[in-house]
């Protein structure tokens, strides 16, 4: 078994493994090879030539928040689908309905949120 | 193999409890946000027919669902409270929320869904239907905290309650992970059996497990060390939500504990019992003495309940049948004084506007000389004076541990409610013997009324024919023995 | 077997040093970017436990979802971080305790742990090897059907985690015009146009 999952993820090791290095040696290389003069200037904020008016970081619209909830929600809905799915030749019709009232459950919650108008942007 | 799992006979409440719920959250949105009180009452109806549907269900012990889900006398009678407890909580919310104007539909179908997890919990007969139960009921709950949205108070409660509860379930999952890492299997009766196996010589690994487990259910009972976030969500939730936390999650809670403790780990009795013993002392102290210097009468209720699970967790100390039936015996009381105290609560209201204090109360039995009644009649019975109720509640669980030679714990126990009798009596002088300051608003309005009149008068009259609750424990409890 | 251990070196010291930045890093989201780092290696371990559904669906759900919802938690909240942090050092002993308290527990538990002797009879022999079967599918299996139970309790907890989120935050503008698309297309003729016969030459 050890063998067998080396085998079909050491591709994924070498490519893990080149990237890293690659993208290391770039910094390293810059570091060493290109000059160097730092300068305060080119680390601060540039806004068009102004000075920064305010923070970068500000209070987004709590909707966005809703959004990725329900996302969150429904992701992981279908992360539930994927072993449905792949063993659903074997559990026969008893998994199915059981996948089916599963998705009702989730389905009474769509149309509730889609009723309460939290699908509307505005 | 389909078969032999989906048997829905014992689960048929639940079902029909989650169709409910469901059923009425379409309901509700349809009929747009004016509905919440038609779908209160819905909610009340759909709770008191899974009552009936429960009476129905045979006394007999069965499990169902590959043995995740069980359901004897104990869980009927547990489930009984907690049917009853979401139900009172959802009359005495009517009038309030609509005052408040927190009155959407949501907040009934939540307390649908808080109720079905907690009768998961009670059913719950494997390591992972218990931890979903759980969750079911907590998140619940998490938002019903919150529900006023627009209150600081309240906001900061859901959020407190959402912090300290996750990290409670992640003391339960890392608990039951060593417990699974051990035995090889959730489900209790598995565990139960591995645990008399391997009795002599038990690894240190189990035994923490068994504490994880035991301090992550203590946290959802609010025994204290386990108690900080009581008083802050019990003070900032909405009035009728902290009436609802100190009942329907208690019980649930407390009959989880109890099973948790007894089925699987009945073996390790003697590792637990100083747990439970540990827990008790130190409830029943911070709850006899945290609580007189509170001014505010939810903080009170705080403090007030955390003691009273001190006094049911003495019972299970006792480790044996009698212990438990105390146990049951003392929540079903529990939850009759404290509805009728939270309903008295209720009735503070000057002006249009909640008030909290307990200085406010004072003079209260020449205004309004009902709700004095029913508040005296509550303190009473909680400090334990007989023949209110809450004596015969301490009663049988000081008895049942007295008979298991814990003395020591029974005395501790007798000497906190004599300093929990001070606070108690002290609201009651107030109200009595002083100066009346503000006049409450009059028309407490007829649901809460009956609700306060009714468990008043439970556990005024308790003592008259206390057999069939005593009975009734008294089964429920040699059902969990017998399994 | 040496490529595999190198590999489960890398990932938890990758994903230990990444959980202390998370904890550590002066700017939250930079906590954020070093959490998702921790979520890939995490990830890793569990490929190289054989669980690579698990995998999976911790870059799916935990990186593509969560992550993006703490970002989005950290930007929405205005607040100076500075001032948070001014009560770090008060609580940092307390915190370092109970830290410490359970790792010693941990340590100690690696220590003597032990497997009940019946313990394979119980609970593990219904699993197939990992070897016959794809875990994908061995969750399968039994997900659907021996844990129906708990499935659909999941649901339900994925109900009300949705109707948690529309009651807590969801608010009804006042003054905003909704595009109706079933009025828009049920609107009768008559109600949008008129005919009006003009005499010719006659002016308006």
């Amino acid at each position: 078994m050890d063998s067998g999952l080396l085998r079909e993820y050491l591709p994924i090791l070498i490519f893990l493994a080149l990237a890293i290095g690659l993208a290391g040696l770039m910094i390293l290389a810059s570091v060493i090879a290109a000059r160097q003069r730092p300068d305060s200037e080119k680390l601060a904020a540039y806004e068009c030539g102004f000075d920064a008016f305010d923070d970068a970081r500000r209070k987004f619209d709590v909707r966005f928040y809703l959004v990725a909830i329900l996302f969150i929600i429904f992701d992981l809905e279908v992360a539930f689908l994927f072993p449905w799915a792949a063993s659903l030749s074997q559990i026969g019709l008893f998994g199915f309905w059981s996948m089916i009232v599963f998705l009702a459950v989730l389905t009474v919650g769509f149309v509730y949120e889609w009723k309460k108008g939290a699908l509307e942007w505005e | 193999m389909a078969k032999d799992i989906l048997v829905l006979g014992p689960a048929w409440p639940e079902v029909f409890l989650a169709c409910a719920a469901m059923a009425l959250l379409m309901l509700g949105v349809f009929r747009g946000e004016s509905s919440a009180r038609l779908v209160s009452w819905l909610s009340v109806g759909a709770l008191a027919a899974t009552a009936l549907l429960l009476s129905g269900t045979t006394p007999e012990r069965g499990l169902t669902f590959g043995g995740m889900f069980v359901i004897d006398s104990f869980a009927v009678f547990m489930k009984m409270l907690v049917l009853l407890g979401s139900a009172l909580a959802i009359v005495m919310s009517l009038d309030f929320n609509e005052r408040e104007k927190i009155a959407r539909f949501e907040y009934p179908v939540l307390f649908l869904f808080a109720t079905l997890g907690m009768m998961m919990m009670v059913s719950a007969s494997d390591l992972i239907s218990l931890y979903l139960g759980l969750e079911l009921q907590s998140l619940s709950l998490y938002v019903v905290a919150a529900f006023r949205r627009d209150s600081i108070r309240s906001t900061e409660a859901g959020l407190k309650y959402f912090v300290l509860g996750a990290l409670s379930s992640g003391l339960l999952l890392y608990g039951a992970s060593l417990i699974y890492g051990f035995a090889g299997t959730t489900s209790f009766a598995g565990i139960a059996r591995i645990m008399v196996d391997s009795a002599g010589d038990m690894p240190l690994g189990v035994v923490f497990g068994v504490v994880f487990i035991a301090a992550a259910l203590a946290f959802k009972v609010s025994a204290a060390p386990f108690h900080m976030w009581t008083p802050d969500v019990y003070e900032g939730a909405p009035t009728p939500v902290t009436a609802f936390f100190s009942v329907a999650p208690k019980i649930a809670a407390v009959s989880l504990l109890v099973r948790v403790l007894v089925e699987p780990f009945g073996p390790l009795v003697g590792a637990w019992q100083q747990i439970v013993v540990a827990l008790a002392v130190v409830s029943m102290l911070i709850g006899g003495f945290a609580a007189i210097y509170q001014t505010n009468i939810k903080r009170l209720m705080a403090y007030s309940s955390i003691g009273h699970i001190g006094y049911a967790l003495v019972g299970l100390a006792a480790g044996d049948e009698t212990g438990v039936r105390g146990v049951l015996v003392y929540m079903s009381i529990y939850l009759f004084m404290n509805v009728a105290a939270f309903g008295a609560i209720l009735c503070m209201r000057q002006q249009g506007r909640m008030v909290e204090r307990i200085d406010d109360l004072s003079g209260l039995a020449k205004n309004q000389p009902m709700v004095a009644a029913a508040l005296a009649i509550s303190m009473f019975s909680m400090a334990g004076i007989p023949p209110l109720a809450g004596f015969f509640g301490k009663l049988y669980v000081f008895l049942a541990a007295i008979s298991a030679g814990l003395y020591a714990l029974a005395v501790i126990g007798v000497l906190t409610s004599v300093v929990a009798a001070y606070y108690y009596l002290r609201i009651v002088k107030l109200m009595y013997f002083d100066d009346p300051v503000d006049v409450f608003d009059q028309p407490i309005g007829r649901p809460l009324g009956l609700v306060l009149a009714g468990t008043s008068l439970f556990t005024l009259l308790f003592f008259v024919y206390p057999a069939p609750l005593i009975f009734a424990a008294g089964l429920a409890a040699a059902a969990l023995y017998a399994g | 077997m040496i490529i595999q251990a190198l590999a489960f070196y890398l990932f938890s010291t990758v994903l230990i040093a990444a959980a202390v930045m998370v904890i550590s890093a002066r700017n939250p989201v930079h906590s954020v970017l070093f959490l998702i780092l921790a979520f890939f290696n995490a990830a890793g371990l569990f490929v190289l436990m054989g669980a690579e559904f698990l995998a999976m669906i911790l870059v799916v759900v935990y990186v593509g979802a969560v992550a993006v919802l703490f970002l989005f938690v950290v930007m929405m909240l205005d607040i100076d971080f500075s001032a948070l942090r001014q009560g770090f050092l008060r609580y940092a002993p307390i915190g370092g305790l109970v830290g410490i308290v359970l790792l010693v527990e941990l340590m100690w538990m690696a220590t003597v742990w032990a497997v009940a002797p019946g313990a394979s009879e119980v609970g593990v022999a219904r699993m197939p090897a990992a070897a016959q079967i794809p875990n994908t599918q061995a969750l399968g299996l039994v997900l659907y059907t021996r844990y129906v139970y708990v499935f659909q309790a999941a649901g339900l907890v994925l109900l009300v985690a949705m109707i948690g989120a529309i009651v807590l935050t969801l608010r009804q503008r006042e003054g905003v015009r909704r595009q109706d698309i079933a009025r828009q297309i049920s609107r009768p003729r008559e109600r949008s146009v008129e005919l009006v016969k003009m005499p010719p030459r006659a002016g308006v």
